[in-house]
């Protein structure tokens, strides 16, 4: 049961097995038992939970089910939420209490899912392993001496130990991808401008793009279904974007004539060998069920780093400036002036890591540096945006990796920024392009989760789904489930 | 090259410690170095991106759709008089 897919669940609710009620009540004790090893939860309101799944289960019997009735859903500490705090996971925004919901938050609401709680990350979601919470780091299931991932590593965590059954997070360079990766769950980041970002709190605007981390392929398909359309209170939210049939494209169980990229920039010495086996032998899987592997290059992939730490850190220093302790968020102390306020006030309230990625921003857009920084590296994203479209001639969608190795240790990276930079090496480019991206597990190494990246040209999540679906249906990765969390498969699993 | 991490924090309106100073100058000395390799690159006669898909950005019509939210808004801000933000005195 607690290891049950939102479909199952949703059966089971729509069979009258077990209300919504009884579900929250079910997650809310694994929540009570197990988050404080874990600090996979930030905020929990266990009485809020209860009364929004007893009036789902009220609105069921007046007006029967909407899609996502009385299912409990988990979302990143960096949506807007009217009910209780949306802190980012920064100290600047101890016990901010947001005026209004995410419009994502919104769409739940009305697909009428049960909101379980706040989720850990990175603060404001800069890191790749959750390392960077001002309410400390959050743990992997399978080895609680590891990172879950990040910046998405608070729902990561919380999915793959079944705390909650699915979770949304947020991706600017594979912040959904990765930890879900990491802990062995599937994780989608839609196309870019197909789900409103308005309420989410902004990190690199021009990248950031929310998505759901779930047990299933289908279960993924669900929540898209739920978010995604025009707001038009988000300039970004794309008002003609091509529909999909979200769940339609999830009952795909072969690949017959589905072209599938191969690029060699993501096969490279000095990646994880247990790692490269396993998606290896997806690929051999992906054969078996009908699909041609056909090798691709996209050259400009090894640039994708450098410009996504000029493109990223740029828009982050812009974003973040509003914090100035004014309007909202902490104000330091008996300010002596304006200047002091401002800059005490930033200092107190930001991490290293901010800090450190608002600088390298400033920086590279400052006078004197920013044709050689910010507008050069704009020019290499439209080349690593037209590699893209080039392979996309040839080929239907693109597998990968989705991260050169399996979860490391907590501490192991923190004293060197740029070594958890590479981390995002395989994730980073989708972004920069606007495309969607699909994680999902297949396989074991060094007795930690793989995941296996997918890769659609823009709006064409259906393919994702698909080939994703096609492949999940074949093997039994998605079912593997932590045995310290009351899974079914031990130690990290089978080798 | 050598970054000037104070007077880059003063810019970003960041006061950072000495310690702090010491600790990010050389691992921002150290990112500036990696991305430096984008000069490397052939950019020549490419465009900079400016949007990840080539569309026009949506334009909604021109009428007011906010209401009057102040004291909702201003809940959250640390100091507020008379439905005004206070903050320390600029002019003397």
């Amino acid at each position: 049961m607690p290891f049950s897919s939102l479909s199952e669940l949703k059966k089971k609710l729509d069979d009258g097995q077990v209300t919504a009620r009884e579900l929250a009540e079910r997650y809310l004790e694994r929540i009570a038992l197990h988050n404080a090893e874990l600090n996979a939860f930030v905020h929990i309101d266990p009485e809020h939970v209860l009364d929004q799944a007893a009036a789902s289960d009220a609105y069921r019997a007046k007006h029967g089910a909407r899609a996502l009735e009385g299912l409990p859903i988990a979302v990143k500490d960096i949506f807007c939420t009217q009910d209780g705090p949306t802190q980012c996971c920064s100290n600047i925004l101890k016990d901010f209490h947001a005026p209004y919901d995410a419009h994502v938050i919104t769409r739940l609401k009305e697909a009428g899912a049960v909101l379980v709680g706040k989720t850990n990350m990175d603060e404001f979601a800069m890191g790749s392993s959750t390392e960077t919470s001002a309410f400390g780091p959050c743990r992997n299931p399978w080895d609680s001496n590891r990172i879950p991932g990040g910046s998405s590593g608070g729902s990561a965590a919380a999915v793959a130990a079944a705390l909650t059954p699915a979770a949304l997070g947020t991706d600017t360079g594979g912040s959904i991808r990765q930890p879900a990766s990491v802990c062995g769950i599937t994780g989608l980041k839609p196309t870019y401008g197909r789900v409103s970002r308005r309420g989410i709190i902004a990190f690199a605007s021009s990248l950031d793009q929310a998505g759901p981390m779930t047990r299933t392929v289908r279960d993924a398909a669900m929540i898209t279904a739920a978010i995604s359309g025009h707001d038009s209170m988000d300039s970004t939210s794309v008002n003609d974007a091509p529909a999909v049939d979200w769940l339609g494209a999830c009952d795909k169980t072969d690949m017959k004539g589905l072209k599938i990229g191969k690029p060699k920039e993501y096969f490279v010495d000095g990646m994880d060998a247990e790692v490269r086996a396993c998606i290896e032998k997806a690929l051999d899987q992906c054969k078996a069920l009908g699909a041609e592997i056909v090798d691709i290059s996209l050259p400009h992939t090894e640039s994708a780093v450098a410009a996504y730490y000029v493109i990223a850190p740029s828009e982050a220093s812009a974003n973040l400036s509003r914090y100035d302790g004014v309007r909202f968020g902490q104000r330091c102390e008996n300010p002596e002036d304006l200047l002091d306020m401002y800059t005490r006030s930033r200092d107190e309230g930001f991490g290293t890591e901010v800090k450190r990625r608002i600088l390298t921003g400033a920086f590279a857009l400052s006078s004197g540096y920013y044709d050689a920084y910010y507008i050069k590296a704009q020019r290499v994203r439209t080349l690593i945006r037209q590699d893209f479209l080039d392979a996309f001639e040839k080929v239907d969608v693109i597998a990968t990796p989705t991260s050169p190795i399996t979860a490391f240790n907590i501490g192991e990276k923190t004293d060197d920024p740029l070594t958890m930079y590479l981390a995002d090496i395989f994730t980073i480019a989708v972004n920069l392009a606007g495309l969607p991206g699909l994680s999902q597990p297949c396989g074991f190494a060094n007795n930690l989760p793989v995941g296996l990246q997918w890769i659609a040209p823009a709006w064409a999540e259906d393919r994702l789904l698909s080939a994703a679906s096609a492949y999940e249906a074949s093997t039994d990765w998605s079912g593997k489930t932590p045995a310290a969390f009351d899974g079914n498969t031990a130690c990290g699993g089978t080798r | 090259m050598e970054i000037d991490v104070k007077k880059v924090a003063m810019l970003a309106r960041i006061r950072l410690t000495d310690a702090e100073a010491a600790e990010l100058g050389p691992q921002m000395k150290n990112i500036i170095g990696y991305v430096e390799q984008l000069a490397s690159v052939n950019t020549e006669g490419v465009e900079p991106t400016a949007h990840p898909h080539d569309v026009a950005l949506p334009q909604r019509i021109d009428v007011v759709t906010n209401i009057n939210r102040r004291e909702a808004l201003q809940a959250c801000a640390p100091k507020t008089e008379s439905g005004l933000y206070v903050v320390p005195k600029v002019i003397e």
